[in-house]
């Protein structure tokens, strides 16, 4: 075990690192930077020379290799560079806006973890009847739907509903209040994105739970739990549905990984100030600077969450062992 | 001499007699969740062909009259900000959507199967080395990975495409490459080495046609991945530009600004969406239950 542990961490250095190089050439493969967009960006003539003081200043002037060996050491130091759009260090732009999206995250597991796990049940109790069929339904749906555009339907329902019944339409807050500050202002602004993303996330859970169950229900155990007198409540709330999570999580551990990407459209349909929507910013000014460390660290969440999703489903399935 | 084999005979002339139309009352009794996703599948392609015929409106023409029109007898799904008619712009989207879809799946469905394959029959480091760049380039979220593509290349069709194509490959390449391990052992793969075959010949001739069911599974999956992914990208701004109809284009900036005017504007494009993707992974499941009734349960 420790031997495996050992390994699968070691592996995760030459990922990073590989992640590291895709981003960083893949950045500068074409032509253009921050510089030429912030000068030139409003159409009217710029000195060259101009331009070429900007790309000192910012480090950009300097060869390829160099560059690349200044953004691998400044994790060793912990200096992560400044944003080459507003010139605050990324650590402090990237802290000020990742305590909203890890929570719209965590909101968003729980609220697919509240609809998977009993929808999941259901359909895999009531297998070939109409409320299988209805939840199936419901969860393809959930993969098929655009967050976004649930995103838009969900406001457009606010707004609609609070109109017709209020007399004035109402908006969830714009402003980021901490939960410990005031939790009833910070829910009505962050619900709203975790239903529309956590619903989308339900789909894969429920999916997950159903084929799980399924299968556990088919187990010798079950038979003889059945036969033993038990009550069906018994059976599966205590034998099949304990052995049918595993899977369950690891699904959803393997998703989280993934939810931080899913937020950079959600964060744009209601305006939220995360890392989302701070790395279309970064996108679209070519901000090398910032745009390479978030990428970093949503790839190092990735990276992190799988390997914890492995040692996690190890510890909880002794069956399992790795060699 | 030839043998007659009678029973084979019969069944074969019971399947010839049988009419086109009963077979395929056979295929949606047999099929009904595939078969509405076929359905779809199929709207769309007519929907691309037949666009120009299906409506009288120019899906790009401005018009400064009909600016957000409800629906009505003329303009059955009202118009947007720019007097377009939706309807229009959304058969004409169909055209964007299946063309990014199909070109980014079939390219990505393919660069993965050559990858995959190759990296089974080879072994040893060069499946090592690939291995290790599909996990760096898997532990990209899709979306993160396309929008560092776009952001690179500008935004454009094509270049979505490839923003789009790139993270599909290291998918289906991984997924092939488990199904290929299996074929390389079975025995009639070393007796096509034996026989002194060329890799290339191997490589097309006995492991290609042995994972297309694997192949034509990712195929299908991705189209609907694509046309959400295109969507989505559009949507933020970094897809395809205006004019061009695509369904993502069509939702942005639609909720607030529209919410109590106009809703017609963000609903239908994003019901379009739905649809087709619904209509694709439908499709794609229902495949996957004739081809591998071993993937069934996943």
């Amino acid at each position: 075990m420790h031997k495996y542990i050992a390994k699968r961490l070691l592996l995760i250095l030459p990922t990073l690192l590989g992640a590291a190089v895709l981003v960083f050439f893949l950045l500068r493969a074409i032509p253009g930077d921050v510089c030429e967009v912030r000068l030139a960006g409003s159409g009217l003539y710029v000195d060259e020379a101009e331009i070429e003081l900007c790309r000192e200043k910012l480090g950009l002037a300097k060869p390829l290799i160099v560059q690349f060996w200044d953004f691998i050491t400044g994790y060793v130091v912990w200096d992560l560079g400044d944003s080459m759009w507003t010139g605050k260090p990324v650590t402090e732009e990237i802290g000020l806006r990742f305590k909203l999206s890890l929570q719209v995250a965590i909101m968003a597991t729980l609220v697919a973890v509240v609809i998977a796990i009993p929808l999941g049940a259901i359909s895999a109790i009531k297998q070939d009847t109409w409320i299988d069929y209805v939840v199936r339904s419901f969860s393809i749906a959930g993969i098929a739907m655009p967050s976004f555009w649930l995103g838009i339907l969900i406001i457009l329902g606010l707004l609609i509903g609070t109109q017709h019944f209020l007399g004035t339409p109402w908006m969830p807050p714009i402003e980021y209040v901490s939960p410990f500050k005031d939790l009833a202002s910070n829910m009505a602004q962050l619900i709203w994105p975790a239903v529309a993303t956590g619903y989308r996330y339900s789909a894969v859970a429920t999916r997950m739970t159903r084929s799980a169950l399924l299968e556990v229900l088919r187990e010798d155990y079950i038979r003889t739990a059945r036969a033993k007198g038990m009550t069906e409540k018994i059976v599966i709330n205590r034998h099949a549905l304990k052995n049918a999570m595993l899977p369950v999580f690891t699904i959803i551990g393997i998703e989280f990984a993934f939810l931080m990407g899913g937020l950079v459209v959600t964060e744009q349909v209601f305006n939220l100030n995360g890392i989302g929507k701070l790395f279309v910013e970064s996108v679209q000014a070519q901000d090398f600077a910032m745009t390479q460390q978030l990428v970093m660290l949503v790839v190092v969440i990735a990276v992190v969450t799988n390997f914890v999703v492995d040692l996690v489903y190890a510890w909880l399935d002794p069956r399992i062992r790795y060699a | 001499m030839v043998t007659v084999n009678p029973a084979a005979d019969a069944d074969e002339l019971e399947e010839l007699s049988k009419s086109w139309s009963s077979q395929l009352i056979d295929l949606i009794r047999r099929q009904p969740l595939a078969s509405a996703g076929g359905l779809v599948v199929l709207i769309m392609i007519f929907a691309t062909i037949f666009a120009n015929f299906l409506t009288p409106y120019d899906p790009e023409a401005a018009s400064w009259v009909n600016q957000l029109t409800p629906p009505s007898a003329e303009f059955w799904l009202g118009t947007d900000a720019f007097g377009r008619d939706i309807l229009t712009r959304i058969i004409y989207g169909a055209r964007t959507a299946l063309f990014v879809g199909f070109t980014a799946a079939f390219v990505g469905a393919t660069g993965g199967l050559i990858l995959g394959v190759a990296s089974a029959y080879f072994g040893g480091r060069f499946d090592i080395i690939c291995q290790r760049l599909v996990d760096i380039v898997m532990a990209f979220p899709l979306i993160v990975l396309a929008l560092a593509v776009v952001a690179t290349l500008g935004a454009s069709t094509v270049n979505v495409i490839i923003a789009i194509t790139i993270p599909f490959i290291p998918q289906c390449a991984r997924v092939v490459r488990s199904s290929a391990l299996a074929i390389r052992e079975i025995p009639y793969v070393d007796a096509a080495r034996a026989l002194g075959y060329s890799h290339m010949r191997i490589i097309m001739k006995h492991m290609i046609p042995n994972v297309m069911a694997p192949y034509l599974i990712m195929l299908t999956t991705f189209v609907g991945q694509a046309i959400l992914l295109e969507a989505s990208l559009s949507y933020l701004g970094m897809g395809v530009q205006e004019p061009t109809p695509a369904w993502g284009l069509m939702l942005q900036g639609g909720a607030e600004e529209f919410a109590e005017s106009a809703p017609w504007v963000p609903i239908f494009p994003g019901l379009a969406i739905t649809i087709a993707v619904f209509g694709f992974n439908l499709f794609g499941d229902g495949l996957r239950d004739v081809l591998d009734p071993r993937l069934r349960s996943r």
